[in-house]
């Protein structure tokens, strides 16, 4: 288990069509808040974590390249990718390093600059993400093609309808219009969502996420220093990790992701929750909203709703504050943004300032139990994370 | 106009705006119509094609000359292997064998690409499905349908051989038995 470890800076930027940034300025926007926030120097990070997926933006070492702008060269660094949950895989490197006694002061950063390459490039590395020789190369599927699958399925099989998927976008946006870091800003209502032009039946484009410039930074320290840092905390009280298969033909239904529970049960078992009734136990949840089916799916693979039931929590507006448990209140991937190698990140920042009680008023949700969830989907359900922040030092 | 057509034009657009400048103010700077802001246009381009390893899996490309679509099967264990590998993790040693796919599936699930990847961007929308063949093996692939409204989940499909164009090159689809 190791030592504990918690987040005691935050940074993060602007998400949206960022043109006036390079990937290094976008990157430095959230390491000088992160930095400024806890209130550290340079000369106390031990080791810097950049996650970037990268391919659509020109620097193939984007750590080194963030770290020389940064002043930050010379330090111990990497950079992980785990498609669009790079950025919990790398907040999980950086707590690793420290638990393991490895390194006090972690600087984790998410950044991506997708608007580097033209729309159509930026759809062809997505939709080569699975498995690019027998899913891509033949039968070029795209990203919202792999998540309109599992739409289709889940359709069919439950009576969910693509009105009840747009009230998820509707929420996110409802929320995104209150987070000035937020990519839209403007609320929608079902109509617009449902006049959207197909990007991959039955999934629309009001459907999606966006793609989005932007970065994301935590500060994450030891238990031994975080005293000499903060005073309020954030621990990570538990990681859950899993992954699923490249090919999508070999998963046995497209119903949930199987990743994603997984790497739930794994966590709520770390932190000694309660699977049944993890609602009660919980803040709020930023999950993995790439599409609105995948914020439905997110419900009933984290056990906030029985299989086939997430579409019934939309449809009770159960997730917005003052429902049965408030989700996205950033906005979500969806209007948000989806900075790949950033989000996993930014739902840490998220998180956090929910839990510490800054967020914007309208969107802040009631903090009783001091613990938000944090659902990080890679790919179509390839890698997941489901990470536990709180206010609480864990136990040891 | 098609999607590779367009997506063609909107580079075309930003070389020939590059090009000015370059004679204008020296270097390849591009004003966002937008924003107003100023941008570098990237005087390097990257052609990418991979050159992939097929020697261990040649059989399978083999047989789709013959019409057939093949697996393997771990010796061990008998679990068919779909695309198919050479290797058995599940029984490490083993060998595998190589044995026919059924032709006979039910459709699972499906999607039509409408918004498509650049090097995609010269066909018409496609539909993408899954369906789960008569050996309890899944298959992805192009359902070739002309009117996806009439796709149902349990939907009998064949799995075909065809000839992939404008590239002239043979792949596999499923064929709905009535579409």
């Amino acid at each position: 288990m190791g030592r504990r470890v918690a987040i005691v800076g935050t940074g993060h930027s602007k998400f949206g069509v960022r043109l006036d940034v390079s990937l290094a300025e976008l990157a430095y926007e959230s390491i000088r808040e992160a930095l400024d926030e806890a209130r550290i120097g340079l000369d106390d990070v031990d080791l810097v974590v950049v996650g970037n997926a990268g391919g659509w933006s020109s620097e193939p070492l984007p750590a080194i390249v963030v770290n020389e702008y940064s002043g930050l060269s010379g330090k111990a660094t990497l950079r992980v990718e785990a498609a669009c949950s790079t950025g919990s895989s790398a907040i999980k490197v950086a707590r690793d390093a420290i638990a393991s006694g490895d390194a006090e002061v972690v600087l984790v950063v998410g950044v991506e600059k997708m608007n580097e390459s033209p729309t159509p490039t930026v759809v062809e590395f997505i939709g080569r993400a699975g498995n690019y020789f027998w899913e891509f190369e033949n039968y070029g599927l795209t990203f919202p093609g792999y998540y309109a699958l599992y739409a289709t399925a889940y359709m069919f099989n439950y009576g969910a309808s693509e009105e009840d998927f747009c009230q998820v976008a509707v929420k996110n946006h409802y929320y995104a219009s209150m987070n000035p870091k937020a990519q839209f800003q403007r609320r929608i209502t079902v109509e617009d969502c449902m006049k959207s032009r197909y990007v991959a039946w039955p999934i629309k484009l009001y459907d999606s996420s966006p793609i989005t410039d932007g970065s994301a930074a935590v500060i994450l320290a030891s238990e031994d220093v975080v005293g000499k840092i903060t005073d309020s905390p954030i621990w990570i009280e538990a990681i859950g990790a899993s992954s699923d298969t490249s090919n999508l033909s070999k998963r046995q239904n497209f119903l949930g992701l199987d990743a994603a529970r997984k790497a739930a049960l794994q966590a709520y078992k770390k932190a000694g929750l309660d699977p049944e009734g993890v609602v009660k136990q919980l803040d709020l949840a930023e999950v993995h909203d790439c599409f609105t089916i995948a914020e439905v799916m997110a419900y009933e693979d984290l056990g906030f709703a029985r299989r086939g039931e997430g579409v019934k929590l939309v449809r009770e507006s159960q997730t917005y504050i003052g429902g049965l448990i408030p989700v996205n209140l950033s906005g979500g991937l969806k209007a948000k943004g989806h900075p790949i190698g950033a989000t996993g990140v930014s739902m840490a920042v998220e998180i956090a300032r929910q839990l510490w009680g800054r967020v914007e008023r309208g969107r802040q949700a009631p903090v009783k139990v001091g613990r938000g969830l944090a659902h990080n989907v890679g790919g179509t359900g390839h890698y997941a994370y489901v990470t536990l922040y709180s206010l609480s030092k864990p136990r040891g | 106009m098609s999607q590779r057509e367009q997506a063609d034009a909107f580079i075309k657009q930003m070389e020939e705006f590059s090009e000015t400048m370059k004679r204008s103010v020296g270097v390849p700077a591009i004003i966002d119509p937008r924003s107003g802001i100023t941008m570098w246009y990237d005087q390097r381009e990257l052609k990418l094609r991979y050159i992939l390893s097929v020697e261990r899996i040649k059989k399978f490309f083999e047989a789709l000359s013959e019409g057939k679509v093949l697996a393997t099967r771990c010796k061990a264990t008998g679990t068919i292997l779909f695309p198919p590998q050479v290797d058995c993790p599940e029984a490490p040693g083993s060998e595998v064998e190589w044995v026919e796919m059924p032709v006979e599936g039910e459709l699972l699930t499906w999607t039509v690409i409408n918004i498509k990847p650049y090097s995609f961007s010269h066909y018409d929308d496609y539909i993408v499905g899954i369906a789960r063949m008569a050996n309890g093996v899944n298959v992805l692939a192009w359902v070739r349908c002309r009117d996806p409204s009439k796709l149902k989940p349990g939907m009998k499909v064949k799995l075909v051989v065809v000839k992939r164009e404008p590239e002239g090159y043979l792949t596999y689809e499923l064929e709905p038995v009535e579409c």
